[in-house]
């Protein structure tokens, strides 16, 4: 339970950090909050021979609104907006959603970024990221682009990002008018890894419905103003679809009727959310 | 700045308000860091991936798992650990005297751990009540106590803190005398 050596990179600035990436390549393992990266040093399912640690990067410190959008550079620890005032208003899903990401011990010190690129299927971060259609800033030393979060994810724990690219930052859209938000998520205990999680976004035209825990990556899907057993119907068609599969916590029947349940239920409140908003 | 793999680097911070420092591989854990550069066992290491909570510290103020923090990570850092909880030699804090009144712990593997998360949060938000403290206390886990006695015992410290009860206090300075 300790980790294999590595070499360790304080990186002063964005440049030295993409500089030293570009150096080692797969070699090379981005640290911010260490705690989806510190668990799978301390086990050796991943033994890389340098990290780089780029949380006194000033330029990566602050949270940014964008016009339609806040963008939350690879330094802003959960704990920090979840405490932005005003981050209820901005970003409805994401304050409900952050409260089930661990414990205050750990949201302390990780990041949403490191979240992002630890691409665990169950997590919460990157399922409300899917959910409202926002993106991860790739950069390199040699290019800079932007993915869509729903291209980003790839499968379990794989993700976009090429070897030398580091997530320097994702956007979320902020809340628009006329839509609502709801978050929901089963666990064994609070904190825990999700069984099932759902957000829903719900406008005037569409409900979407994205699932974290089941598929081997955060999964959306959009479906047409339904309701009654037609939407119960559209629930158990995508509960099926999304492939679940049989673990130690929980049987593929049982994740399926979350999806259901869960699922409904976030819709419902988003569509409530959406009324009250408009 | 770059530390080589098979090297040992020197690290300075603060540890309960003093400087302190230790010389450490880059992949050395925070926690092994304090148990075994400086000798301060009262962090405890239980799962050593975050899940248990024995091994949180105070870091800048904030609740923390050594067990996932590099020590290297710390450089220039404010840390707090239960060595650091009583306010002269041999006398309790007002937590730790609070989790002995009410029998908060038993075999004490945990305690180290949640002492320093109620020590931090209760700094940070002085007014939290009961929920806050429960999900708090959710960090840690605990076999022995059933976790009644620490909410408890939380809320009472957390009480005479504010300085709304000080009958508490005042008996358990009676005790000790």
């Amino acid at each position: 339970m300790k980790p294999a050596p590595f070499g360790y990179l304080r990186a002063a600035s964005l440049d030295e950090a993409l500089e030293a990436l570009g150096r080692h390549g797969a070699e090379a393992r981005i640290v911010a909050g260490g705690q989806s990266l510190l668990p799978m040093l301390n086990m050796r399912l991943t033994k890389p021979a340098m990290l780089i640690d780029v949380m006194r990067i000033e330029a990566l410190r602050e949270p940014v609104p964008e016009r339609g959008a806040l963008v939350i550079p690879a330094g802003v620890r959960q704990a920090i907006l979840l405490d932005r005032p005003g981050l209820a208003d901005d970003l409805p899903l994401l304050a409900a959603a952050l409260p089930w990401v661990g414990h205050v011990q750990t949201r302390a010190r990780g990041t949403l970024c490191g979240s992002v690129a630890h691409a665990d299927p169950s997590a919460e971060i990157p399922l409300c990221l899917v959910a409202l259609e926002g993106e991860v800033r790739l950069r390199s030393r040699k290019r800079r682009r932007s993915v869509r979060a729903e291209d980003f994810f790839t499968g379990m724990m794989v993700t976009e990002r090429g070897d030398d690219e580091l997530i320097e930052a994702i956007a979320y859209p902020t809340r628009a008018a006329g839509t609502g938000y709801a978050f929901a998520e089963v666990g064994r205990r609070h904190g825990d890894f999700a069984i099932v999680a759902c957000a829903a976004v719900v406008d005037a035209r569409r409900m979407r419905l994205a699932v974290g825990g089941v598929a081997d990556r955060p999964t959306a899907r959009d479906f047409p103003l339904l309701d009654g057993s037609a939407l119960d119907d559209a629930l158990n068609a995508f509960a099926w679809e999304l492939g679940a599969g049989e673990d130690l916590h929980a049987t593929a029947r049982y994740r399926r009727d979350l999806v259901r349940q869960l699922g409904r239920r976030v819709l419902d409140q988003a569509r409530q959310d959406s009324l009250r908003c408009s | 700045m770059q530390l080589d793999a098979q090297q040992r680097h020197r690290v300075r911070f603060t540890l309960n308000g003093a400087p302190a420092e230790c010389e450490v591989e880059p992949r050395t854990l925070l926690t092994d860091a304090l148990r075994h550069g400086l000798g301060l066992t009262g962090t405890h290491v239980g799962c050593e991936h975050g899940v248990c909570g024995a091994c949180t510290v105070a870091i800048d103020g904030v609740p923390a798992r050594a067990c996932l923090t590099l020590a290297v990570g710390v450089e220039g850092c404010d840390l707090r650990t239960v060595e650091g909880l009583e306010p002269e030699p041999g006398r309790l804090g007002v937590l730790q005297a609070a989790f002995r009144r009410h029998h908060a712990l038993q075999c004490g593997f945990c305690t180290a751990g949640i002492l320093m998360s109620l020590d931090a949060y209760l700094r940070l938000r002085p007014g939290a009540g009961r929920a806050e403290l429960t999900e708090v206390i959710g960090g840690h886990l605990c076999r022995c106590t059933g976790y009644a006695p620490i909410v408890a015992a939380a809320l009472e410290a957390a009480a005479i803190l504010r300085g709304e009860s000080t009958q508490a206090a005042n008996q358990e300075e009676t005790a000790h005398a």
